[in-house]
């Protein structure tokens, strides 16, 4: 439950507020900008939520806002914070960035919103799909008016009746990125698959969809013999259309889709992967003068595959300049406002090996030699490091790319069944499967 | 209008400027030109100016078909109806119209924006509309009515119950839209909390069947709303509640973080009552969700993580397996990666230490000081935690003290001591520690290494010199290192007589005459008599084996992590600290004097947050530390030690394990004097003076007198400190004095009230 909500400039000023429940002073939002640079300078670690006098300031930080919840009950903190979070993704949605200049262009939308989103401090409807249907920017004359759409308070909250396409088609998207750790000796720390099955809906009426995938609980508990590989999902995450508890039952996945995009489904997999790009890196400094890294980089997934818009991201010292850069494929660009060179590879092929070498001058003498020379780099901010102490992390190699065609866990759709009791018509689902690269890191390994 | 006039008279229009314009606006005969002004006025009230006076003109325009502008116009009488409350009657009409319109945005519209205007005028004319608003026939205008009635409540107690809105609304829990539903149970839950009196919300077999129908259906907020209240739901039974983790389990799967947390929250209730073997499955199926919210929005992820580690401490096990999910991302911000080594350090086990560890070292180079220094520390819990994975780690400390980062040295040097605590064999490490000592600049080193001196006096050579050092400072030291250089000297003298007499009479002399902090001065005086008697009797006290700790890492005591389990996803359960000590005054109708007792105590917690976590410390720091130490020791002595236990009030002492170390030093054999020794620490503070005066008299008599006299004249100090306890506050306001016999007990109610 919220008091009442803020959306603050970076200097903590208020932009547009809305006081819900009227138990609180709004001037207690004075003192959170106050707040925040106190416990800023007691320590790098400010929570998102703390308590003062009283009163519990809860907020999140989006482009140049801060949007700031205050109340004074022991409030469900995760339910705020993420409503919070809700609010910056149907406002994207309404003026395609949420920033300063969106709230003062459209504070009357806004506070419609914010009426229909939440009254007296708990949330109400905040699926921007159905606020679009009833919340517009067009004015309403008498004859016209809107009127809430029926899936507002419905069961089925996510659709509305009535929808109606000449072609009723559906497109799946699998997608799973890749997370990697990588140490800077090559052993992979962590790694995990988070995938997605995200659809694109334009079918009529009220259609009931089935979907069948290669899961390997649904094989066991269906006693199913398996044909291929079946996938073992840790944990999966649905859209609010899919029958939860029948899922639990048979792990069916059955639901009414909304219209439009959306995302079906997330999962997560724990396994042990192999990096599809394997990046191994030597740094060398030349007498704290010059330093040398020299980057092979190998595809270790099949022939018959090709990883799209590689990218290699490799974070150099602050200070560097004079870049000079040599590879067999791609191109090398320094980028000093990143303070990291990155190479770019167009097409590359599965088993296919490259190498890059690049060399960069450093104007200053650096903070190593007083840690007794190669001193693993933290505070000197020498070897990767952002620079300054005090500010930023150790930073690894970073890797981009995409492979189509291609899912590392090996996920497969085996059905999407469609009915519509009603209208009966034939529909065409599409599928298609896709890897990308999410967060994966490469720790840049000490210089020599 | 006379109440119109008189307004107009009082604001007597100001002939230009905006609010003369917007004034021309809000009455033009044009209606675009009306509405073009309203929205200016709004404009103007969101950049905080304040057109109040504006009042009667925006109310004029209330009376309107265009929806946008009739909704403006509500938004400017919910801001600025207190300013003008006789002006409001003005409005009446066209709510309880609206109400009644045929669109049920309107009607709805108008419920809401009824129960905004927080004005008494505007509560008397809102009884009919919400009556027929909760029948009404919308689920959309049901669902608005529903939240009314809380809003209602919040204003007017007696009004809402006379009319049987509450009957109402526990009706409407049967509802056949989930939504209304669960505004329902929303709205129910609030007065239920405000009015407990009230019953408002009181669970019954049949509403719970309809709840957990509902919650299959309804919005993901709704479901939170649903699955809090069933959290609070007391089973009937064994089979109710499997009924519940069954029905509630599947919500594990839902894409929103604080559903699954809610349901997290249901199945860790009611699986209490289940048989083992089910409870361990639910574990198990916990675990996999658990994960997936460290992939959500960072701030999501701190109450997720904050969360686990609650749940961590009431199971150890349930997240072993995934220790690499904790691992911090190189642009995690701050307070989720000190959140994530917690729980590492938590999860951390003799399989999976390896791993940590070179995770703890690579972080221990980073560059963010506060990260740093808790990774070296989780190094140091790791090696107390796991003996299999000690030496590794104390030779990881060995490596990160060589980076000479000054911080990180001094951190170093601090779990070293702690590790020495528990593995007296890693002396081997102490002349490299040795070299750092002109580093330490932090009172907490600086103690460690003179109580790891001290403690090693025998085995270092030049132990003398570096005590001389310090004791040359000791006045410009803080009191942690000056309590630490006092024991540490005499510790030395106890073990090389030879040629340290001056030194320990020097810091004696210092610590008695040159100093005024009462704790330092009756350390000394202690010392000061021990070693002016038998030297044997002295050395077996101050020398003796203390007890090896167990653990460094901080846990809650159990009463409040039951609680704080009961408050998951909460902010209690993210501040880690009972609700009552952070929430400020509520309304509390049952009992007005314990009402106000709760309040001041609230405010007393809130003005002093310090004495606060003083208490908590003392009653952490009593749980690890010094009932180890103390209790084992003193067979009769136990309640002595733990009332001093409780009764010291500076965090430091409890926090630094050091310094119970370097206690006078506990006696292997229980000995009646020793607790009488207890007793005098305990003396009343309010007569320290007497008290010391009477202590510095001993010494001078302490030739003539056997120790077994010496013993008997504090024994009687005892008692009649027993006679005069000070009150509670003052006890922790003299904190750092020694406490009275009763301040074990005093903390002991404060820790209750908190």
């Amino acid at each position: 439950m919220a008091s009442a909500i803020f959306f603050l400039d970076l200097k903590g000023k208020t932009l547009l507020a809305r006081n819900y429940r009227g138990d609180i002073p709004m001037s207690a939002v004075e003192k959170f900008p106050i707040l925040l640079s106190e416990a800023e300078e007691e320590s790098s670690a400010v929570p998102p939520c703390f308590s003062h006098e009283g009163i519990n300031y809860l907020y999140i930080r989006h482009n140049n806002l801060y949007l700031l919840a205050l109340t004074k009950r022991n409030t469900n903190a995760a339910e705020i914070l993420l409503f919070l979070h809700k609010i910056v993704e149907v406002f994207t949605e309404y003026f395609k960035a949420l920033e300063e200049e969106s709230i003062r262009d459209n504070f009357v939308i806004i506070y419609e919103l914010l009426d229909e989103m939440m009254d007296f401090g708990y949330p109400q409807t905040t699926e921007s799909k159905i606020l679009q249907e009833y919340i517009t920017q067009e004015s309403h004359k008498l004859e016209i008016q809107a009127r809430p759409p029926i899936a507002v308070t419905n069961a089925v909250s996510w659709r509305s009746e009535g929808i109606r396409y000449r072609k009723n088609e559906v497109f799946l998207d699998v997608i799973e990125s890749l997370n990697l750790l990588v140490s800077a000796n090559g052993n992979v720390l962590r790694s995990e698959i988070l995938g997605a099955i995200k659809m694109k809906c334009y079918l009529s009426g009220m259609p009931e969809l089935r979907l069948g995938l290669n899961d390997k609980v649904m094989f066991e508990t269906t006693g199913r013999t398996t044909r291929g590989k079946a996938i073992e999902m840790e944990d999966v995450k649905f859209h609010q259309c899919v029958r939860l508890s029948r899922f639990e039952n048979d792990r069916t996945i059955s639901f009414i889709p909304p219209d439009g995009e959306f995302e079906l489904m997330s999962y997560r997999l724990n396994t042990q992967v192999k990096p599809l790009i394997w990046v191994e890196c030597v740094v060398e400094s030349h007498s704290g003068s010059r330093i040398e890294y020299m980057l092979k980089a190998r595809a270790q997934f099949k022939r018959r595959s090709t990883a799209n818009n590689v990218e290699i991201i490799v974070p150099v010292p602050d200070d560097a300049d004079t870049p000079r850069f040599r590879t067999n494929v791609g191109s090398v660009h320094y980028a000093p406002e990143k303070s990291a060179i990155v190479w770019k590879i167009k097409q590359f092929g599965g088993g296919k090996e490259f190498l890059m070498r690049a060399e960069l001058g450093l104007p200053s003498v650096r903070g190593d030699d007083e840690h007794g020379g190669g001193m693993t780099g933290g505070f000197g901010g020498s070897m990767g490091g952002v620079g300054a102490p005090g500010k930023g992390a150790k930073r690894p190699i970073q890797v981009k790319f995409e492979i189509p065609y291609f899912t590392t866990s090996g996920i497969q759709v085996r059905y999407l069944k469609i009915t519509e009791p009603k209208l009966q018509y034939p529909s065409l689902p599409w599928v298609r499967y896709i890897t990308q690269s999410g967060d994966i890191a490469v720790r840049l390994p000490d210089a020599v | 209008m006379s109440a119109m006039n008189r307004i107009r008279g009082a604001f007597a229009p100001p002939r230009k400027g905006e609010t003369f314009e917007l004034r021309a606006g809000l009455v033009s005969q044009y209606a675009y030109e009306r509405k073009e002004a309203i929205q200016k006025t709004i404009m103007a009230m969101t950049l905080g100016k304040d057109v109040s006076a504006l009042f009667p003109d925006v109310l004029k325009n209330i009376a309107t078909s265009d929806l946008d502008q009739k909704k403006l116009v509500y938004l400017y009488l919910m801001n600025y109806a207190k300013s003008h409350p006789d002006l409001c009657i003005l409005a009446v009409n066209t709510f309880v119209q609206d109400s009644e319109d045929p669109n049920p945005l309107i009607r709805a519209l108008a419920i809401r924006t009824m129960g905004c205007i927080r004005v008494d005028k505007m509560i008397d004319y809102m009884e009919e509309p919400l009556r027929k608003t909760l029948r009404d026939e919308s689920p959309y205008v049901r669902k608005t009515a529903a939240i009314c009635v809380a809003k209602l409540f919040d204003l007017n107690p007696t009004m809402c119950i006379e009319n049987g809105f509450l009957e109402t609304l526990q009706e409407m829990i049967g509802d056949p839209n989930p939504m209304v539903v669960a505004n329902s149970v929303q709205a129910l839950s609030e007065i239920h909390e405000t009015a407990p009196e009230t019953r408002a919300l009181v669970l019954t077999p049949a509403t719970l069947k309809k709840l957990l129908m509902a919650l299959n259906e309804c919005t993901e907020w709704g479901r939170v709303t649903i699955l809090t209240t069933l959290a609070e739901y007391t089973a009937q039974d064994v089979k109710e509640s499997e009924h519940i983790c069954e029905r509630v389990a599947p919500q594990f799967q839902h894409v929103n973080p604080s559903v699954v947390l809610a349901a997290v929250k249901v199945v860790f209730t009611h699986m209490k009552a289940l048989a083992p073997k089910t409870v361990s499955a639910y574990l198990k199926k916990m675990a996999p969700p658990l994960v997936t919210l460290i992939a959500s929005a960072p701030e999501v992820q701190y109450v997720a993580l904050r969360n686990i580690d609650l749940l961590l401490q009431a199971n150890p096990d349930i997240l072993s397996k995934e220790l690499r999910v904790f691992f911090c991302k190189y642009n995690d911000p701050p307070y989720v990666k000190l959140q994530k080594l917690e729980i590492m350090v938590r999860i951390a086990n003799d399989k999976n230490f390896d791993q940590l560890l070179s995770e703890l070292k690579e972080y221990a180079l980073e560059v963010d000081m506060d990260f740093v220094r808790r990774a070296v520390k989780a190094i140091g819990q790791v090696a107390i935690k796991i003996e299999a994975a000690s030496e590794k780690c104390v030779n990881a400390l060995l490596d990160l003290i060589s980076t000479k980062v000054n911080y990180v040295v001094q951190e170093v040097i601090v779990v070293i001591k702690d590790i020495l605590r528990k593995y007296p064999g890693y002396e081997g490490v102490i002349p490299t520690l040795c070299k750092y000592i002109d580093e330490l600049d932090e009172p907490n080193a600086r103690g460690a290494l003179i109580w790891i001196v001290g403690e090693y006096a025998e085995k270092i050579n030049n132990a003398d010199e570096i005590l001389e050092g310090f004791v040359e400072g000791f006045l410009e030291e803080f009191t942690q290192t000056q309590l630490q250089i006092l024991t540490a000297v005499v510790k030395l003298f106890l073990k090389k007589p030879s040629n340290t007499q001056g030194l320990v009479q020097k810091v004696l002399q210092q610590a008695t005459a040159d100093n005024d902090n009462p704790d330092i001065r009756d350390r000394a005086y202690i010392y000061w008599r021990l070693l002016s008697g038998d030297l044997d009797v002295a050395k077996s006290i101050i020398l003796s084996q203390k007890p090896a700790i167990t653990t460094t890492v901080t846990s809650l005591p159990p009463v409040l992590l039951e609680q704080l389990l009961s408050e998951l996803s909460t902010l209690a359960s993210v501040y880690h600290k009972p609700p009552e000590s952070f929430v400020g005054k509520g309304r509390f109708g049952a009992d007005e004097i314990q009402r106000a007792a709760i309040q001041e105590q609230r405010q007393n917690a809130a003005e002093n947050p310090i004495a606060a976590s003083v208490a908590a410390a003392a009653k952490g720091g009593q749980q690890n530390n010094i009932e180890n130490l103390l209790d084992i020791d003193f067979d009769g002595g136990a309640p002595a030690s733990a009332e001093h236990g409780g009764g010291v009030g500076t965090p430091d002492r409890f926090a630094s394990p050091a310094t119970v170390g370097g206690l006078p030093g506990a006696p292997p054999q229980p000995s009646g004097g020793m607790a009488d020794i207890m007793g005098l620490f305990d003396a009343p503070p309010p007569m320290p003076a007497g008290g010391a005066a009477a202590a510095a008299a001993v010494p001078a008599n302490a030739g003539g007198m056997g120790m077994g006299d010496m013993m008997n004249t504090f024994a009687g100090m005892d008692i009649s400190g027993n006679s005069a306890p000070p009150p509670p506050g003052q006890q922790l306001g003299h904190a750092p004095s020694p406490a009275p016999p009763k301040s074990g007990g005093g903390s002991e109610d404060l820790l209750g009230l908190f």
